[in-house]
């Protein structure tokens, strides 16, 4: 069953269209991905969801709320964690959650919480004294402190080492066994991938896709990718042109090249025609990163 | 609400030169002019008054201004910048009781603040108490939210927290000069002080209450509508993000 609704949204700032006839729902109970380039209205489109912007075309429904209407009912189910935001230089953890638990009718435990989040210790720290990963778990405890119905995560990793984006993905996991719908804004495919359910894939205030993680990766199946670092350098026309070649990038000294059928022999023919050879040789299967590349037409930024 | 003003509180405590300026400031201010002799003998020339004690009501001033101009617009535009009213807008609490527990914890630190340096000024130079209290507790209040909503209205017309210190330190810096802060009010020329007498805190009120008659009811009336003019537009213009 649908719990979020979102129906041709359209925003526009001082004329810049950021977000542009985008459509979509969430299921109860699912984790829901929204991942696309910097700048493509990620954050636009949740903070419609979230009642925060008035959207200049479309409706929405949250849990059978209109997000500007309800705005009050709204606040006491859904959970926020805003992309950039702050708390006061010298609050300590513990105040600033249990000032926020006083907000809400039936808050959770927020040494319960800080527990859970590996910030147990840190009760009694400043905020300005906090690492950028623990300032993240923190706004994601804030997010969490209401017991929402809902959650909505904004970047909810961006800023934590591998071990602690880990650590926060199974605490995603747990938020979602325990009920709660979580939509989560990304820029990491890793992460879409590890922990969406569906995932809407935007780009330039567009919707390209809506599906599963497999869904998506399904719709570049035979895809294949070569990499390898050429002796000598190398006209990349000579690669695009050959039928096989979808995409070919440079990434410093390494070629990536992007394509189908028997890519690995058209491409060393090339170089053997043109006495190169390919030192670091690789060769991988097509997974979300080419689906994205093929969607958007560009590789996502990390 | 409680909780916020509490936790603003101690917020406010925990930065120390806020809590030096606004709340201790004005009484060591009084014990190192009252210790230069000439400022504590009565002057006939002045209708036999000590320049400590017509000077009570421009120590108020700076206290107010203080908390009013500089505080005030100074966390509430950080606040803003650093996305915490915006964080506060995605829970069930409006940001707004933010910013009135800002004026409460102002208050409590000016009460704080006002009191100290009258228990030093009778205890030491043995000023007078204010001559009525409730007239001047009204002042005060008056002068402190007229103060209170200038200062939200620079940090609602501020583009960012750094303008509006700027602007904020602009209005300080008049309201501490027409308060008698900077030069005595008597060295002041006359129609000085009588724009000075209008303008918020209101000095001359307090001074009146303190040592004088009471207060002009003109002058409280203006306070008033200065209030509620500035807490008016401040409240329809302000930006949450
Ligand atoms: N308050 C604003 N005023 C004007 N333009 C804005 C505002 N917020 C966002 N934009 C513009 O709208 C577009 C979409 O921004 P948005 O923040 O929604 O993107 P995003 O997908 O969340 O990007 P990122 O991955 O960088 O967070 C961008 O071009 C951005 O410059
Ligand atoms: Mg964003």
């Amino acid at each position: 069953m649908a719990i979020i609704e979102v129906v041709d949204l359209v925003k526009t700032y001082d004329r810049k269209v950021a977000v542009d006839g985008v459509s979509f729902t969430v299921d109860e109970g699912e984790i829901f991905g929204i991942l696309g380039p910097n700048g493509a209205g990620k954050t636009t489109t949740v903070e419609c969801v979230e009642g925060l912007r008035s959207p200049d075309g479309g409706t929405i429904r949250v849990d059978g709320l209109d997000p500007r209407r309800d705005r009050a009912e709204l606040r006491t189910r859904l959970g926020v964690q805003l992309q950039q935001s702050e708390l006061p230089d010298r609050i300590r953890v513990g105040e600033a959650l249990d000032l926020y638990a006083s907000f809400y009718r039936d808050p959770a435990d927020w040494r319960e919480l800080l527990a859970r989040l590996g910030l147990a210790d840190r009760a009694k720290t400043e905020y300005r004294k906090l690492s950028g990963g623990q300032k993240q778990r923190v706004s994601i405890a804030l997010a969490l402190i209401g017991k929402p119905k809902i959650a909505v995560l904004d970047e909810l990793t961006t800023g934590l080492d591998p071990q602690a984006r880990r650590d926060t993905w199974s605490l995603v996991e747990q938020v979602r066994d325990a009920g709660v719908t979580v939509v989560l804004v990304t820029h990491f495919m890793e992460e879409a991938e590890r922990l969406c359910d569906r995932i809407a894939v935007i780009d330039a205030g567009r919707l390209v896709a809506v599906d599963s993680p497999a869904g998506l990766v399904s719709r570049v199946d035979g895809e294949q990718r070569v990499r390898f670092r050429p002796t000598a350098p190398l006209d990349v026309k000579l690669l695009e042109e050959l039928p096989e070649v979808s995409n070919v990038e440079q990434h410093g000294p390494q070629l990536v090249v992007t394509g189908t059928g028997n890519l690995l022999h058209a491409v060393t023919s090339v170089l053997a025609r043109n006495q190169i050879v390919a030192a670091d040789l690789r060769i991988e299967q097509a997974g979300l990163d080419d689906a994205f590349i093929r969607l958007t037409g560009r590789a996502l930024t990390e | 609400m409680l909780k916020i003003v509490n936790t603003e509180w101690k917020l406010f405590l925990r930065e120390p030169s806020m809590v030096v300026f606004a709340v201790l400031f004005p009484a060591i201010l009084l014990l190192v002019l009252g210790a230069i002799p000439a400022l504590r003998t009565p002057d006939p020339n002045f209708d036999n008054q000590r320049f400590i004690d017509a000077f009570m009501s421009s120590l108020v001033v700076t206290a107010l201004a203080f908390l009013g101009l500089n505080k005030l617009p100074a966390t509430v535009a950080t606040y803003r910048e650093k996305g915490v009213l915006r964080r506060f807008s995605t829970t069930p609490v409006h940001p707004a009781r933010l910013l009135v527990a800002q004026v409460l914890v102002n208050l409590i630190a000016g009460v704080i603040s006002i009191v100290l340096l009258m228990v030093v000024g009778r205890a030491v130079f043995d000023i007078d108490l204010p001559h009525h209290p409730l007239w001047f507790l009204v002042t005060f209040l008056l002068g402190m939210l007229s103060l209170s909503a200038i200062g939200l209205l620079v940090a609602a017309w501020a583009p960012n927290a750094r303008s509006a210190g700027g602007w904020a330190t602009v209005v300080f810096m008049l309201v501490m000069f027409f308060g008698g802060v900077y030069l005595p009010r008597f060295l002041l020329p006359d129609f000085l002080n009588v724009i000075g007498a209008y303008l918020p805190p209101g000095v001359e009120a307090l001074q009146q209450s303190w040592l004088g008659a009471a207060p002009d009811p003109v002058h409280l009336g203006v306070l008033a509508l200065v209030t509620v003019a500035a807490g008016t537009v401040a409240a329809k213009s302000f930006r949450w993000e």
